[in-house]
């Protein structure tokens, strides 16, 4: 690894003003290793003195060939490394991985399993919308939000860890239902966090929504219209703040969604300040659902008994010769899905996380395809930098709650 | 599970004007379609209200030669509601197709993916890079004759015979 790539403008000069090639505007690196680009994000940058020009992402420093690994992996095992995919996100993809197996094969979900995923997805949802507070906030220069954010997330984690035995990369979504039952101090840790949450969002608010430092660097900062988030593909908070009602949670409802009620926050601005605003919303919102699921939990299995497909209860092994040769054939050469192709999307908390899968008929996936919602968002910042500050740059970056182990797959 | 309504009537109507074949799976309902044709079928889809490509990706049919690849669309309208997806097959030698980003603006990074991962070019792309992989990486990897790497793994007694032959990354 002696060589060092040289990359002259010649190679971009398509993609930066003919300014850059006279040499009276300076190009810059920010990133792969900037704190303000919450991964390793390098954008390219045009300047003329502090303004951006142009702006060329580059993405790739993470690219870990999740697809390409879970095709050779069979259909259990590949579910492993969805969680790896979006790291804030784990259950939401462990929930998208699972809709798509289970749409393939036709599988059901008991009505517990069911409200349980609710309640978990929106906690991550809390949880990754937390963290994007926290670290949005400090590219603001507003240190204390970090930690408070991150206080409140271990709360989360703990619920996260007391299920699954892991903190982040849970895998307790699987297809037919879930891993197994929620422990009993599962629905006080729940409640608990229903009580405190509502007035720690109060606390961000009196922090930073009138905040004028916070207004100062957001107002009108990165506007997007509706028609440009649409041709983007842009989804969620982001699409939500530029005055687009589009929540595949309301629109698309999936594993019991329409049960519940509330509220898809949107605004009409479009800036910086406007997704602020919807998330913190979304937040609220996310704990109703979980209010509302919780005191209506109902009882009963967690797990599909369609034996094919789920393997059947530890303790029915002992007993039952068919159970053991459910589990030995489950863990030994995986399930037979049958031939087909099918698309199925959740709303992640950065926007439609979608999966197409498709099966040769064999006991792992022919093709997996992650439309990850990241990718897409990112893809729009050459338009929202146009002409702003590199300060309101750090701003922007922010807003749009980029993870790169997301946008990379 | 049946399709909806409004779907077959834009179906349908798809039908009729372009000559696809349609197939439904689960609901879903998918149309098969020559890769010349794509342009035309995107502008007629923005204006059928699908105004958001939601994904853009391939499948790779390998050793089958005719056709190697199927891309697929997935489109998405918010107006209404629907989704619709769009299967182009595309053969192994020389595999093109011509380019949406200029219908759908954020197909730009989908097509450079799938150059990028498939080998298939994007005919008339403004800027078709390598977009994940590394610049002077060779091949194509999400193709199904393109193995699977891994690392050996490295013991005391076989270390330096593995670190010799081992590309990137000594130590």
């Amino acid at each position: 690894m002696s060589d060092i790539q040289e990359v002259s403008v010649d190679d971009l000069k398509h993609l930066v003003s003919d300014r850059a090639v006279k040499g009276e505007t300076m190009l810059l690196n920010m990133g792969p290793q900037h704190p303000s680009t919450h991964g390793v994000l390098r954008l390219l940058l045009e300047l003329d003195g502090e303004t951006v020009i142009n702006c060329i992402p580059d993405i790739g420093f993470l690219h870990t060939g999740v697809e390409k690994n879970m095709e050779a992996k069979t259909y259990q095992k590949a579910e492993v490394m969805s969680d790896r995919l979006d790291y804030m996100n784990p259950v939401g993809n462990n929930l998208a991985y699972s809709m798509a197996v289970e749409k393939l094969v036709d599988l059901d979900v008991p009505a517990r399993a069911q409200a349980l995923r609710v309640i978990l997805a929106e906690l991550t949802r809390v949880q990754s919308h937390l963290v994007w507070l926290g670290t949005a906030a400090l590219d603001l220069a507003a240190m204390s939000m970090f930690l408070y954010c991150f206080r409140e997330r271990e709360y989360i984690l703990d619920v996260m860890e007391m299920c699954s035995g892991q903190r982040m990369m849970t895998t307790y979504i699987r297809p037919g239902g879930l891993w197994r039952d929620v422990p009993v101090e599962f629905e006080a840790a729940v409640r608990d966090i229903l009580k405190t949450f509502p007035k720690r969002i109060d606390q961000y608010e009196a922090l930073l929504t009138r905040n004028p430092l916070m207004l100062d660097r957001t107002l009108g900062i990165g506007k997007l219209t509706g028609e440009e988030c649409l041709n983007f593909g842009v989804t969620g908070p982001m699409l939500r703040a530029s005055g687009v009602k589009w929540d595949l949670r309301k629109t698309q409802p999936y594993t019991g969604y329409e049960q519940y009620d509330f509220d898809v926050p949107t605004r009409t601005e479009g800036d910086v300040y406007a997704r602020f605003l919807v998330r913190l919303e979304e937040m609220r919102q996310s704990l109703k659902i979980i209010g509302q699921a919780l005191d209506k939990l109902p009882l009963g299995a967690v797990r599909s008994n369609n034996y094919k497909y789920v393997p059947p209860p530890r303790s029915d092994i002992g007993v039952s010769m068919e159970a053991l040769i459910h589990h030995f054939k489950l863990w030994t050469e995986g399930f037979n899905v049958p031939k087909g192709s099918v698309y199925s999307a959740v709303e992640s908390p950065r926007g439609e996380l979608g999966v197409y899968l498709e099966s040769d008929g064999g006991p792992k996936p022919y093709r997996i395809h992650w439309r990850t919602p990241s990718f897409d968002n990112l893809q729009s910042i050459p338009l929202m930098a146009k002409g702003v500050l590199v300060a309101d740059l750090v701003a922007i970056i922010g807003s749009i709650d980029i993870v790169l182990g997301d946008v990379d797959r | 599970m049946s399709m909806d309504k409004k779907l077959q009537a834009i179906v349908e109507k798809l039908e009729k004007e372009f000559g696809v074949t349609v197939s439904e799976y689960r609901g879903d309902a998918s149309l098969v379609l020559p890769a010349e044709k794509i342009v035309e079928v995107c502008q007629r889809m923005q204006s059928l209200g699908f105004e958001m490509l939601s994904a853009l990706t391939a499948v790779d049919y390998w050793p089958e030669e005719q056709p190697r690849f199927h891309v697929i669309y997935e489109f998405t309208s918010v107006s209404q509601q629907l989704r619709l997806e769009i299967r182009v097959p595309v053969p192994g030698i020389n595999p093109t197709v011509p380019t949406v980003s200029s219908i759908y603006r954020n197909a730009n990074w989908r097509e450079r993916e799938l150059w990028d991962m498939f080998g298939i070019k994007a005919q008339g792309h403004p800027d078709l890079r390598r977009i994940l992989m590394p610049a002077d990486w060779e091949g194509h990897p999400l193709r199904k004759d393109y193995p699977l790497g891994y690392e050996e793994p490295q013991f005391t007694f076989n270390y330096d015979e593995i670190n010799l032959r081992k590309p990137y990354a000594k130590n």
